[in-house]
């Protein structure tokens, strides 16, 4: 198989506009004949049902969640990224797609980037068209905040609920369609195969999860929209239901897996509290703007404070070590998120780790200096001559409250501390994953009429994605980009007809989902689904996790396949296969996790260098930094399935850079 | 993150095989529950304990575990997602129970939300609301005018946003005596009536959705303002007021 991304010729920012000046189009008559299956809601897949539908393709949605409006996507905090330059700091979609590219460690194409960039200032303009309700300033305009690994304020933000309203943007462009009869909405269903007849996606199968239906649903293209697969690491930052099966049982029908080991472990989360923990919670990197983050410099202050006998207040100034800061003094505490994770490690594997669960995990986020700053400016802004210490504290909390209120609420609901007073507790955790389902520039999948947009998706962010960056992603596939690409394809189809459900190939695809329900329903296991899942995530966070090495990463694969053995033999999945059974769903998912773990071990395996949020412990510098490989490395591992996951074949696309020059990245 | 003791709890769950079918309370007894488990994670505990004893789990909406998907629905002692204010069932921790304790958990109940399992209820009613008017009639085209081409009072949108929070979960519905859905509504409606690109089709849209409220079996709001004190996002009950102000002046001028 020779893998070609169709990136368009010519100058980079001439490329997209080209490229749309020279597509088929599909004429609005033959659009209506035409059906388009979209799986998933969030931003990506969300807005992509309401354009395809606005279009006039005929458009079916599905999610496994009761309402469209439930996807993850609405838990994203911070922001959203757009090159506006509104704050008139030098920013532009260059600079935009510099900041990505190098942020993304060197590892992504550069024309999909570039195009992401250049729709992003068209994203803004259209969600506020839509009623988003973005952060003003008093003159009634857009506001802006700063996020990591960049020098400029580009982020839009909605408090610390942007993705909420994002996607409440694009679920009521989705209502608009759906009332139009435009799109037809499955909630409650969920992917469990893709059809792929004569070479071409054209349907797919999903269980109604009410009911346990079995159903077949055929289209001219289908798109996956369903997101990350962060949850493979059992506790994470994404929802409970959140899988990888989609992509899986795409990678399973011919489309190539890239990247499957640069997953995002998110500096900024509430550290684990116990086993029995069912997931982890992020606190926004925007705190990063105003706190700071620190360990005590010296071990028995770190051991007192884990067994409680001392408090962060109690540790004098010059007993802290605020190590971004030290490490990395022009970009300190706004560092990108995996030179922020893997510097928390650091400490907490040397015993200045200051949260007392089974590794000491935790590093404190205080924000005391910020409280002092900005009570200080607004007893100035007040005309308080020399305020009393009480008088600025209160100050000062006023404005991190009305900038953070709601995270440290969130924060002390699960803690039950109190951040305005004591320095919060955080801790590294799985977030995002940049890999993905290989994609050329059209977004299509190596299956000829399969898309894949989106998280789910592996295209934009390399090795490491910026902070605010995954909602841009997301819209812009969904509204901006897919809608033009698709049309190309389907150009080829108007004199298709109407896809037959009655086809071998979804008869083949049906009876292979119901026998693995089969199997597991009917499975006289011993152990809970919960009971692997929790044991794939150990494995994964011990060996796959912020730190990678060789040994590690080849005892996680043949530890994997046995979890897998023994997953099929004992798993235990209680009720009937016709109802709704939250356990059967749960195994399925797990089933798939229990097979990309592997391949994503391989990975991680084969890449025998540092980049983004892959570290190899063989691979730094002298100072303990990643060390890059451009010579060997600077291509995307794309795995084509053979039957066993680790032995998957490896095909590379060469990254060719042109317009930017690769560089060690320094935010020293 | 203190680890304290272990509390006991006796739980009296809805069981309910399906929507035909009839419920009951059932008791269960968890012991040694840690205080710092969310509630979801105890009801976690809780089923795998009855799968280790080849029972049927308890069924229950859940999933992003953090407040803000809505999907969590339970009627805990009598109150749409527990004790506590400002919080979804996700975001209760056992540390507001004692030992000791007898925990009553119940599915949302409305007329509007006929029961599918246990504790799951379909709330698709709420969908349908929105699809009636809950949106701006623009194409996503892109092709839309500079994002800052219109100054927008600060006040107007802190206002939209703050209305603009409602997580749909419901339990407004619930809280009701007339299991009404005014407060959700008014929501949307106000997030809309407050902004500039909104107002165009604002008559049209609080008459089409009000209408379809009463279509799906939601009772009228009798101004009580139970939903504003269970309301885990703090949705106020002004929004209902600016809701009548519209639908009033959108009955006269169309009549």
């Amino acid at each position: 198989m020779k893998l070609d991304s169709k990136v368009p010729e010519g100058p980079l920012k001439d490329k997209w506009t080209n490229y749309k000046n020279n597509i088929n189009l599909v004429n609005p008559a033959n659009k209506r004949n035409i059906d388009v299956i979209v799986v998933g809601t969030g931003l990506a897949g969300g807005s992509a049902s309401a354009t395809l539908a606005e279009l006039g393709y005929n458009v079916k949605a599905f999610c496994y969640q009761d309402s469209p409006r439930r996807a993850h996507s609405i838990a994203a905090q911070g922001g959203i990224n757009a090159a506006k330059n509104y704050q008139g700091d030098g920013d532009s979609t260059y600079r935009l797609f510099y900041d990505t590219i190098k942020g993304g460690d060197y590892r992504s194409r550069e024309a999909n980037v570039y195009r992401l960039a250049e729709v992003s200032a068209n994203i803004i303009d259209q969600c506020v068209a839509q009623g988003v309700p973005f952060a003003r300033d008093y003159g009634g305009l857009l506001d802006n905040r700063s996020f990591g690994g960049v020098l400029v304020s580009r982020t839009f933000y909605a408090k610390g609920q942007t993705g909420q309203q994002l996607l409440l943007g694009a679920y009521s462009a989705m209502n608009r369609q759906i009332a139009k009869g435009k799109i037809e909405m499955f909630n409650r269903h969920e992917m469990l195969d893709v059809v792929v007849v004569d070479g071409k996606a054209r349907g797919i199968i999903a269980r109604n999860l009410v009911t346990g239906e079995i159903e077949r649903h055929s289209a001219h293209a289908v798109v996956i929209a369903t997101g990350g697969y962060g949850n493979v690491f059992f506790l994470s930052t994404n929802a409970m239901g959140s899988n990888v099966t989609a992509s899986w049982k795409v990678h399973k029908r011919g489309a190539l897996f890239a990247n499957p080991c640069y997953t995002q472990i998110h500096p900024t989360c509430v550290p684990v509290h116990g086993t029995q923990q069912s997931k982890l919670t992020l606190m926004s990197e925007s705190l990063r703007n105003d706190g700071r983050i620190w360990v005590p410099r010296k071990l028995e202050d770190a051991k007192a404070v884990r067994e409680g006998k001392l408090k962060a207040k109690d540790i004098k100034e010059e007993d802290r070590d605020y190590y971004l800061e030290r490490r990395y003094p022009s970009f300190g505490n706004l560092v990108p998120r995996d030179v922020a994770s893997r510097a928390a490690k650091e400490r907490c594997d040397e015993g200045y780790g200051v949260v007392n669960n089974d590794t000491n995990e935790g590093v404190f986020l205080d924000f005391a200096s910020a409280i002092q700053r900005y009570g200080k400016q607004q007893a100035h802004l007040k005309g308080i001559h020399n305020p009393s210490a009480d008088e600025i504290e209160s100050l000062g909390k006023k404005v991190v409250e009305s900038k953070y209120g709601n995270l440290f609420d969130m924060y002390k609901q699960i803690t039950a501390e109190n951040p305005y007073e004591t320095a919060m507790k955080i801790y590294p955790a799985v977030h995002y994953t940049m890999g993905g389902v290989w994609v050329d520039y059209n977004l299509m999948t190596t299956v000829p009429g399969l898309y894949a947009i989106g998280e789910a998706n592996f295209s934009d962010h390399g090795a490491n994605r910026l902070g605010a960056s995954a909602l841009m992603q997301g819209l812009a596939d969904g509204y901006f980009v897919l809608p033009y690409t698709i049309g190309d394809y389907l150009s080829a189809d108007i004199r298709t007809g109407k896809i037959s459900t009655d086809l071998p190939e979804f008869a083949e695809a049906e009876a292979s989902v119901k026998s693995q329900i089969d199997t597991l329903i009917n499975n006289k296991g011993i152990h809970s689904v919960d009971y692997f899942h929790k044991q794939l995530g150990l494995i994964m966070w011990n060996k796959v996790g912020m730190s990678r090495t060789t040994e590690g990463l080849k005892q996680a694969i043949e530890e994997i396949k046995a979890l897998r053995e023994a997953f099929w033999k004992e798993v235990k999945v209680p009720g009937t296969a016709d109802e709704l059974n939250q356990e059967l769903e749960k195994a399925g998912r797990v089933a798939d996790f229990l097979e990309l773990g592997e391949l994503f071990a391989r990975d991680a395996l084969e890449r025998e260098e540092s980049c983004g949020g892959h570290f190899r412990e063989e691979h730094r510098t002298e100072d303990g930094e990643a060390k890059r490989d451009d010579v060997n490395f600077a291509f995307v591992s794309a795995w084509e399935y053979t039957g066993q996951p680790s032995e998957a074949i490896l095909h590379k696309e060469e990254l060719i850079f042109e317009n930017v020059e690769l560089k060690t990245r320094s935010y020293k | 993150m203190a680890t304290e003791k272990g509390i006991n709890i006796t739980l009296k769950v809805w069981r309910q095989k399906n929507g035909q079918a009839k419920g009951a309370l059932e008791t269960y007894e968890l012991k040694d529950v840690s205080p710092d488990n969310s509630f979801l994670e105890m009801m976690d505990i809780l089923n795998d304990q009855i799968i280790m004893k080849d029972g049927s789990p308890v069924a229950f909406d859940h999933d992003c575990r953090e407040g803000i998907c809505g999907s969590c629905s339970m009627y805990i002692n009598g109150e749409p997602h527990g004790p506590g204010r400002l919080v979804t069932t996700c975001q209760l921790h056992m540390r507001e129970f004692k030992d000791g304790e007898t925990i009553y958990v119940e599915p949302f109940r409305a007329k509007a939300f006929p029961i599918i399992k246990d504790l799951i209820v379909d709330r698709s009613a709420l969908d349908r609301i929105q699809h009636a008017g809950g949106y701006i009639s623009v194409n996503t085209s892109g092709n839309t005018q500079d994002a800052n081409a219109i100054p927008i009072e600060k006040e107007n949108a802190d206002k939209a946003f703050d209305a603009a929070t409602c997580i749909g979960c419901g339990a407004c519905v619930a809280a009701c005596k007339n299991a009404s859905a005014s407060l959700f509504m008014s929501a949307k409606i106000s997030q809309y009536a407050l902004l500039p690109q909104g107002q165009v089709e604002a008559k049209n849209r609080v008459l089409a959705m009000v209408k379809q409220a009463e279509e799906e079996g939601f009772g009228p709001c009798s101004n009580t303002g139970a939903c504003e004190v269970e309301c885990p996002k703090g949705i106020s009950l002004e929004n209902i007021a600016r809701m009548n102000r519209e639908y009033l002046s959108a009955s006269l001028l169309t009549k």
